[in-house]
């Protein structure tokens, strides 16, 4: 009795563990067949471009490797020690730390500003003003930086035209070694704000009107409810804003390619450009990729350490 | 008690009506200062539609004024007649529209697998995802093109949207919104014999179709615009997109011809300008909610 029952038993145990398997097998399977779309051109066009990047960073590829990828020969971290020594390179970090260190606050700042005027300072037009600010979001940046480099035209563009009715003799903005960088902040500031606005108000439409109420039966003014209510809870939105825009500006590019060329004299030359110069323009395409590693790198940490910090001290 | 009380409820109640009235001037500071800001956001807009109505001539007077005096559509006429804008417009519509339809497939089915489904290497895909969101783009510049000229698809669609036909910020928006479908209705379907390929196309696409929509016009609109990457892929003239053609112009022979750039960027704006007045609640809701949730 004892030994078949057992037996048995022992025959289900192993069937049901058969079909449970066949069952996760199945699941897996199913799994992986929704994601293949993704993993393949993720894999072809990313994951791969990644490690070839990092790769050829330490090869002197150049235009006539183009037909024979293998062949580049290898030239260790030569790429990375030239680095060290271009000034060209360290002007163009240098020139993209000032756009990101300048322009982040202002966009993050004044679409904060807005979204607080927009859902709790007016009642009416809500809509007309939130469609208003956004529309240069959504525009081409080639298109805005056309635009707005005739706008600056030293002689005839619209800004120095309203200036000399007030008898102010505008500069040549974009051919100024000083005002090259904050023009091109300003237009970045400008087409970017309506994104940190909408995010802003969905932010703030999110906290609790009761926390305003208790702060206002403690005695808190305008100011305070702002300091002690409105940016806590903002908090995981202001983050969340600081990452996204920072990794953006980091990459900038369209703005002096079209309106500067990247000049006067380099002030305006940022990493994503001076790797494109050296990529396709020279076709130092090793070097190139050296400089795109570098960007990918600070890329990476700064965004690693805004979470780390903003998320710690929260 | 009471004399003490009486001169407080006095200055609260003179205090409450300064209150209203300083309140009513405030909001009409916040009205002025935002209708001022207004203004500057679309100025430029309209100085562009203005510029590109003006002839050659009006350029060049010392003092142009706002409006054009003798409005002309000979810039947009150069545009597609000299300039082969007609093709450039093509190139960029079959561009968006393939990557938009890749997108609008591609993107929810793995939403639905990593919102609904349960499986191995779940865990490992969606932190890749996330990853991707970080990557900026110049890293798999040059890679790709190195690839792209191997395969012979430089200068070809394929070669244009092949890498966008899948992208992070839509996996993350669909899967976001897949959570809230409750599991009953797939667990009934499922018991009725449907398989998960069915059920996704039945009836999770179908509830997801407002997200599909605010991420179809995302995508479109993402694609029309990009540069950096046309840039580099298109390098023969009769596969520019309307930016690499625009920025082309702008910094070679046609630098100094305002009104015909102009012209060049009404072209490359208004679509999407119109498609966003259209659909603005859409695009404005879909970001709102992402950026929430990121």
């Amino acid at each position: 009795m004892t030994a078949p029952a057992l037996t048995q038993r022992g025959v289900a145990d192993r069937g049901t563990a058969q079909v449970a398997t066949r069952q996760g097998w199945r699941r897996d399977l199913t799994g992986w067949a929704f994601a293949a779309p993704f993993v393949i051109l993720f894999g072809v066009f990313l994951a791969l471009p990644i490690l070839v990047s990092f790769v050829l960073s330490f090869t002197s590829f150049g235009l006539r490797d183009l037909a024979n990828p293998i062949g580049a020969s290898f030239v260790g971290v030569d790429n990375y020690a030239r680095l060290l020594s271009d000034d060209k390179f360290w002007k163009s970090l240098f020139n993209t730390i000032y756009f990101v260190v300048v322009g982040v606050p202002l966009t993050l700042g004044i679409g904060l500003l807005i979204a607080s005027a927009l859902s709790r300072g007016i009642t009416r037009f809500r809509t007309a003003y939130r469609v208003g600010y956004y529309l240069p979001v959504i525009t081409s940046i080639v298109a805005i930086a056309v635009i707005w480099r005739f706008l600056l035209n030293p002689d005839i563009g619209l800004i120095n035209v309203v200036l000399k009715q007030v008898g102010i003799n505008g500069p040549d903005w974009l051919a100024s070694k000083t005002l090259a960088m904050p023009s091109i902040i300003a237009m970045a500031v400008w087409r970017n704000l309506g994104f940190a606005m909408v995010v802003f108000i969905a932010g703030l439409q999110a906290i609790p009107a009761m926390l305003y109420e208790a702060a206002s039966i403690d005695g808190a003014g305008r100011w305070a409810a702002f300091r002690y209510v409105t940016l806590p809870m903002l908090r995981p939105t202001i983050l969340f804003m600081l990452v996204i825009t920072t990794i953006g500006y980091l990459q900038l590019f369209e703005e002096p390619f079209v309106m500067t060329g990247g000049g006067p004299l380099d002030a305006t030359l940022s990493v994503t450009m001076y790797m494109y110069q050296q990529g396709f323009t020279f076709f130092h395409q090793g070097y190139a990729s050296a400089i795109a590693y570098v960007l990918f790198v600070i890329v990476a940490v700064i965004a690693f350490l805004q979470f780390r910090f903003l998320r710690e001290d929260a | 008690m009471t004399a003490l009380q009486a001169p407080v409820r006095g200055r609260a109640l003179a205090g409450g009506d300064g209150d209203a009235r300083s309140s009513a001037m405030r909001r009409w500071w916040i009205y002025a200062l935002l209708t001022i800001g207004l203004l500057l956001m679309v100025g430029p807009f309209l100085w562009m539609l203005l510029g590109s109505l003006k002839p050659q001539a009006e350029f060049l007077v010392s003092t142009p004024t706002f409006l054009p005096k003798n409005p002309t559509t000979n810039n947009f006429e150069r545009l597609f007649g000299n300039l082969d804008f007609p093709r450039f417009f093509f190139n960029s519509s079959v561009v968006a529209v393939a990557v938009t339809l890749g997108n609008i497939l591609f993107c929810p089915m793995l939403g639905y697998a990593l919102a609904k489904l349960q499986w191995r290497g779940k865990r490992l895909i969606m932190g890749l995802v996330l990853a991707t969101l970080m990557v900026p783009a110049g890293i798999t510049l040059i890679p790709n093109f190195v690839l792209m000229r191997n395969l012979g698809l430089v200068n070809t669609y394929p070669g244009l949207i092949l890498p966008f036909l899948v992208g992070p910020f839509g996996v993350f928006l669909t899967r976001q919104f897949m959570y809230g479908i409750p599991d009953e209705l797939l667990e009934a379907a499922r018991i009725d014999g449907a398989n998960e390929w069915r059920i996704f196309w039945r009836i999770v696409l179908p509830i997801t179709a407002p997200v599909l929509a605010t991420l179809g016009i995302l995508t479109f609109l993402g694609s029309w615009n990009s540069f950096l990457y046309p840039l580099v892929m298109a390098q023969e003239p009769q596969m520019y997109t309307l930016p690499v053609a625009l920025a082309t112009f702008a910094t070679g022979q046609y630098q100094a011809d305002h009104g015909m750039l102009m012209a060049g960027s009404v072209v490359l704006v208004v679509p999407v300008l119109v498609i966003f007045i259209l659909f603005q609640r859409w695009i404005t809701e879909g970001i709102a909610t992402t950026g929430l949730k990121g």
